[in-house]
């Protein structure tokens, strides 16, 4: 079934109040992204879709176990009118805690068609560890 | 004793809170699993010459996604959105959707088809849809008399 993109209501412009604001460090709207998380024995993976986003404008920090992604989108066609539609454009920002203890120099990642892929290793006390019984 | 809130700043507190909330629903409908709504969401521009739609399909290529117009003026959007490969460990988190989708829009006008064009970049699909010359606005000119 065909749809129109025609309907004004749909347009989801975020307007931030003042209160929001003065929270962030740029004037433009704000969305979570959606993310994916795997944990494996020697790593956590995380996969985020932030399409519009590239690696020149793309912030990754951890500090204090606390993981936090910043992708900045940039407003787009300007130049031409806007009659509808369905998302908003604006920066990508989500973060989250990380319980396991992460070997923060190894941490590595690669963005690809908009889709983050994000590797954050386990120090060697945080892998599992295999206990050896001995027969007494 | 009487305590009284600075109303101002419960105000404020609710006015963030408000907002917090609204940016959390107004990107993806309804939060985390919606399901329901149509991918991939679509937004229309225009200026004389052309229509401009664009969607969101983060982690495909080009070529895995076929565009096309029918009828002059109904744009469709179709593919399929591979998960990646499966890994072992445990998932903690699976927000993202993947599968088929097929979705087919009716643009305000005819558009000229055999010039219809699509890049994408970054996860964002950008088609370009000319318009044919009969819907193209033009210029009056007032002779006087």
């Amino acid at each position: 079934m065909p749809t129109k993109l025609m309907n004004q209501d749909q347009q989801k412009q975020e307007q931030p109040t003042d209160a929001l604001r003065g929270e962030m460090t740029r004037d433009v709207p704000t969305f979570v992204p959606r993310v994916d998380i795997l944990e494996k024995d020697d790593e956590i993976v995380l996969f985020a879709d932030l399409p519009g986003a590239d690696k020149q404008n793309l912030d990754i920090h951890f500090e204090d176990r606390q993981l936090t992604i910043h992708g900045k989108v940039e407003p787009r066609h300007a130049e031409m009118n806007f009659i509808g539609g369905e998302y908003g454009i604006g920066d990508f920002y989500r973060t989250f805690a990380i319980g396991e203890t992460i070997d923060v120099d190894k941490i590595f990642a690669e963005i690809k068609n908009g889709v983050l892929k994000l590797h954050l290793p386990k120090t060697g006390a945080a892998k599992p560890r295999k206990i050896a019984v001995t027969a007494g | 004793m009487i305590t009284r809130w600075p109303l101002a700043e419960v105000q404020n507190e609710m006015s963030r809170l408000q907002s917090e909330m609204n940016r959390l629903l107004s990107r993806e409908g309804n939060g985390i699993v919606s399901t329901v709504r149509s991918y991939p969401p679509m937004n229309l521009w225009e200026d004389g010459d052309s229509y401009l739609v664009e969607a969101e399909i983060p982690g495909m290529e080009l070529d895995e996604i076929e565009i096309f117009v029918d009828g002059g003026d109904q744009l469709t959007v179709m593919g399929e959105r591979k998960s990646p490969e499966i890994e072992t460990g445990a998932w903690h988190r699976q927000e993202r959707g993947f599968g088929n989708f097929k979705r087919t829009i009716t643009l305000p006008s005819n558009v000229d088809s055999e010039r219809v064009a699509g890049v994408l970049k970054n996860g964002v699909l950008t088609v370009f849809l000319p318009k044919p010359e009969a819907v193209k606005p033009r210029k009056i000119k007032v002779k006087a008399h």
